[in-house]
């Protein structure tokens, strides 16, 4: 009677019913008795003191019910959290929710309207009258670190938050009479998320009681910190996020928006609901990546890695909000790479400008940091005339050497670089595909053809309670699951995970069907919400089921060991002779005498007839903190046409072999590829966000900021490699970065690898035709691989 | 204020309305049709589409006042109330969707672009639903759904008849 393994099926999703059928719960349906809608004005200019705030006449607007500035709120809404002082001397100003005495980015709150509907509420902002007092604005990270620069934050003295360093080997004898030694300047530029959904919060207060609900990834994180900042007891505020619309790092943020929405509620004792419009969102949803690298790599002349010297300019943006300084502090452990070397040495300044914060964007940290290194990879193998494959091969961790110290002080686990290389290669006909690239040249085809390569690895599973401590992360990276067995045999499981998308309620189930032997359709989860899933740590960080799903696997066992002290009492036998499988309880020996889980069941929910001293109840919970981060790799390899007249570059064909370990879903798992490979093919191609010289977000609409449609991105080829994760008993890596990661460096590195005939050795993010066109015609500065030679620390590309 | 007479979803509906209301806060903030979400706000996204007399739309560009007298479809008019329309069964089958969000309009815009093209190949759908953004999926799946689902609608023409 054993079913079918539900771990590593193709189940359709359960969460779809809804979604297809418009049946969903968005933030943005609720409808409450009485509900007003808010609307914030919002600052127009970068950078300004506010000198008045006359709110008067848009209280007389028809259909107003209140209008408050900054000031109003100004002893009650706080400072909006940061849970990551990376340093002990961190620069942290405070970040009112509603702007008071300075604005610093084009958006920041500064005065909202509430009235009976959203259209009353936008109208009554013109009716609001604010003056500001022009600063400079701060819009240039290498400006705003001269001596004497404007300040963002005049009272702080500096726009340098932190500087964070890491050292490893003997940097200086790495370089030292180095054969070759890789200087080069990138820059990550400025991303907004975009989740589909815009942001909406709608808050509601009977009595003392609070319930917030939100487009949030961390409905258990935001409760925290929102009962800290506003002094609502834990204990009365109620967090829910319903159906959530995508979030990629988004939602993983404490706004001002939903303090104020908690504040307005409450002041005004009627549910208050607030909907972001998109330009509004493009502005003040935090954005990610936007750095500035500095990288220096020694090796010797056969290719071997001896160093790598990383320092970087990260931009906070105005404010530093929830892991705002810690993003690119993620990418320390991560520019190693999959490879092997005697020194490293991270250094990383946060610097602050007058544009929107920056926060955690999918993959956070390490999508910089991967494209650092394999672009750097693809250099030295050019410098060496060697295939950038074969340069990477002489590098990376061979498979037979895991579990493996990194020099940035991780432990990999375990890994196959050489069979995800293998059957990539393979797929995308490399060889094939090098005789094209060269017969092109040959002849000096004005389309000429690129390969492009990211053999990458990640760290999932955030994260080790201990590590994020020794981080000074403000919290720990537990996760928590409760199962619980119904009287009828039905199974409802509880997890702290929160799903905006990722399939935790098709997951979850196929996880517990396996582990209980119910059937599939006999799960249900639960998530999302703290009144009912009061503990968890939520969704972010490809976790979920690294952690979240080894919590569950967890409590299953704990509802089983329960169960067979039942079932031992019903089969009259000891404990120790009873076995579980398939859903049924046995004792050894004697098959024939079996009781189902089921059965175990509802005789406990009876409770009649008991082992002594048994507390009828099957119903068990799990809180995992892993030991270990997770490290799922790949190799991606990208074909790209570079028309060298028009300098558009089409992706020919993509592969992508991942290894993230056990597989419980494949059409989550290549789903998720999917979408992570068109975020970060995104990156490379298409998506800035654009300050003027005044410190105007220029890309404020979807017209402007280029999220690439189904005509914009290629058919991908996704395969997988299976190296199971050593650390977790479920073998799993997770996914949900991955394709982000990766495809970045491998799509420019084969844009630039399609223009070396012209002397091109970067081309600047995004790569706009433009760009790859300005970058033939002004080929590339000469970088420098010789020790000493100077140099080499130029903006490639040739960009204007 | 005007009054519009409009059918939505088989449902007749007589209401007065600002002139500036647009289609889609008429469909989620007054009938309560809450089906069609929104997206932006410069109809680049395409997640509120709706058909308007059998023709896709984007209610975020459209005033309701323009619907009068006329027919309009949401994905919550798909299907016959307990079977899927083969657009939903083929995205819940292709696993053409994530977070959802831009999946009633996806599936409204890809009606249409099946409608004009039975037989699409990956590159009509994929320019077919350009003015569909989805930040999930990277829409292979997507492309996949729609084609598979038009070879099911070219198989049983009554059902894509009985559902416009």
């Amino acid at each position: 009677m054993t079913a079918a393994p539900e771990i590593g099926s193709a189940r359709l999703r359960s969460e779809d019913a809804r979604l297809i059928t418009g049946r969903t719960n968005w933030t943005d349906n609720i409808q409450l008795p009485g509900l007003l809608h808010a609307a914030f004005l919002r600052s127009p200019v970068s950078h300004a003191r506010i000198t008045r705030v006359d709110v008067e006449a848009a209280r007389e607007r028809p259909g107003v019910v209140a209008v408050f500035s900054g000031a109003d709120f100004a002893d009650e809404q706080g400072s909006l959290p940061c849970a990551w002082p990376v340093t002990e001397d961190m620069v942290l100003p405070d970040h009112p929710p509603i702007a008071v005495e300075e604005v610093r980015y084009v958006g920041e709150p500064v005065a909202v309207v509430v009235a009976r509907d959203r259209y009353a509420a936008a109208d009554a902002l013109e009716a609001i009258d604010v003056d500001y007092e022009a600063l400079p604005p701060v819009l240039d990270m290498e400006e705003a670190i001269k001596e004497g620069a404007d300040l963002v934050h005049a009272d702080k003295g500096t726009n340098r938050s932190y500087e964070w360093v890491f050292e490893a080997g003997d940097i200086d004898a790495a370089f030292r009479d180095a054969p070759v030694v890789i200087e080069r300047r990138y820059v990550q530029q400025r991303l907004i998320p975009t989740a589909m959904e815009p942001r909406a919060v709608v808050c509601s207060v009977v009595g003392d009681e609070y319930t917030l609900w939100s487009a949030t990834q961390i409905p258990h994180i935001l409760r925290l910190m929102l009962a800290t900042v506003t002094g609502i007891p834990e204990h009365r505020l109620r967090v829910i996020a319903p159906d959530v619309g995508g979030g990629f790092g988004s939602k993983l943020q404490v706004y001002g928006e939903e303090v104020a929405c908690l504040l307005l509620a409450k002041r005004l004792g009627r549910p208050v609901k607030w909907t972001e419009s998109r330009s509004e969102g493009n502005a003040t949803v935090h954005h990610g990546r936007d750095q500035i690298q500095r990288l220096s790599l020694a090796a010797e002349a056969d290719g071997r890695i001896r160093g790598l010297k990383v320092d970087l300019l990260a931009d906070m943006g105005a404010y530093l909000m929830l892991v705002t300084p810690g993003v690119p502090l993620l990418g320390a452990f991560m520019f190693n790479g999959i490879y092997k070397m005697d020194a490293y040495n991270f250094t990383c300044a946060g610097i602050f400008t007058t544009k929107t914060p920056t926060d955690a964007y999918r993959g956070a940290g390490r999508p910089e940091a991967t494209f650092g290194i394999e672009r750097l990879m693809d250099e030295l193998a050019n410098e060496l005339s060697l295939d950038p494959l074969e340069v990477r091969r002489r590098n990376w961790i061979a498979h037979e050497e895991f579990p493996y110290d990194t020099i940035a002080g991780l432990t990999y686990d375990s890994g196959n670089y050489e069979a995800a290389t293998d059957k990539a290669k393979e797929l995308f006909g490399y060889d094939e595909l090098r005789a094209e690239q060269a017969e092109r040249r040959e002849r000096q085809d004005p389309v000429q053809l690129g390969i492009g390569i990211s053999t990458f690895t990640e760290m999932c599973g955030l994260a080790p309670s201990r590590v994020l401590g020794s981080l000074a992360y403000g919290a720990g990276g537990w996760e928590h699951a409760s199962v619980r067995v119904l009287p009828s045999g039905k199974v409802e499981v509880v997890t702290g995970a929160s799903a905006h998308g990722q399939g935790h309620e098709t997951a979850w189930a196929q996880i517990t069907a396996d582990r209980l032997g119910v059937p599939f359709e006999d799960v249900r989860v639960l998530h999302g919400d703290t009144s009912i899933s009061p503990k968890g740590m939520d969704t972010y960080g490809s976790r979920s089921l690294a952690v979240g799903g080894v919590a569950l696997y967890n409590a299953c066992d704990k509802v089983i060991e329960k169960a067979k002290r039942v079932a031992a009492h019903l089969l009259e036998a000891d404990e120790k002779d009873i076995e579980f499988a398939g859903g049924s309880f046995s004792v050894r020996g004697v098959p024939d005498q079996t009781r189902s889980i089921q059965e175990v069941s509802l005789a406990t929910f009876a409770a009649h007839d008991l082992p002594e001293g048994f507390e009828p109840s099957l119903d068990s919970d799990a809180t995992h903190d892993p030991d270990n981060f997770s490290f799922p790799h790949g190799t991606h390899l990208c074909a790209v046409e570079v028309d060298t007249e028009t300098g558009f570059a089409k992706i020919r064909s993509y592969v992508a072999v991942d290894d993230v370990g056990k597989v419980v879903n494949p059409l989550i798992v290549e789903g998720q590829v999917h979408g992570g490979l068109a975020q970060g093919i995104a990156q490379a191609l298409y998506e800035e966000a654009v300050y003027d010289a005044d410190g105007n977000l220029t890309t404020t609409t979807m017209a402007d900021y280029l999220v690439p449609s189904a005509a914009d991105l290629p058919t991908f080829t996704t395969d997988r490699t299976e190296t199971p994760a050593t650390t977790n008993p479920l073998g799993v890596k997770g996914v949900g970065e991955a394709g982000t990661i990766a495809s970045t460096p491998a799509v420019v590195n084969s844009i630039v690898d399609a223009l070396r005939p012209y002397g091109v050795n970067d081309v600047p993010m995004p790569c706009t035709p433009e760009r790859v066109w300005r970058a033939i015609r002004g080929g590339g500065p000469e970088h420098s691989s010789q020790p000493g030679a100077g140099g080499g620390l130029g903006s490639a590309g040739g960009e204007a | 204020m005007p009054r519009v007479s409009v059918e939505v979803d088989g449902v007749k509906y007589d209401d007065d309305v600002e002139p500036r209301l647009l289609l889609a806060h008429y469909l989620r903030d007054r009938l309560g049709k809450v089906g069609t979400p929104i997206g932006c706000d410069t109809s680049n996204c395409g997640a509120c589409t709706v058909l308007l007399d059998g023709m896709s739309v984007k209610s975020c560009s459209v005033l309701a006042v323009q619907a009068d007298g006329k027919d309009v479809t949401t994905i919550e008019g798909l299907g016959d109330g307990h079977g899927l329309h083969p657009l939903q069964q083929a995205f819940h089958e292709e696993h053409a969707l994530q977070c959802g969000y831009c999946t009633p309009g996806m599936i409204m815009a890809a009606l249409d672009l099946i409608r004009e093209n039975p037989d699409p190949s990956d590159q009509e759908v994929r320019e077919g639903l350009e003015g569909n953004l989805c930040r999930c999926t990277g829409y292979q799946n997507i492309v996949r759904a729609v084609q598979n689902a038009a070879g099911a609608m070219r198989q049983s023409p009554a059902q894509e008849e009985a559902t416009r």
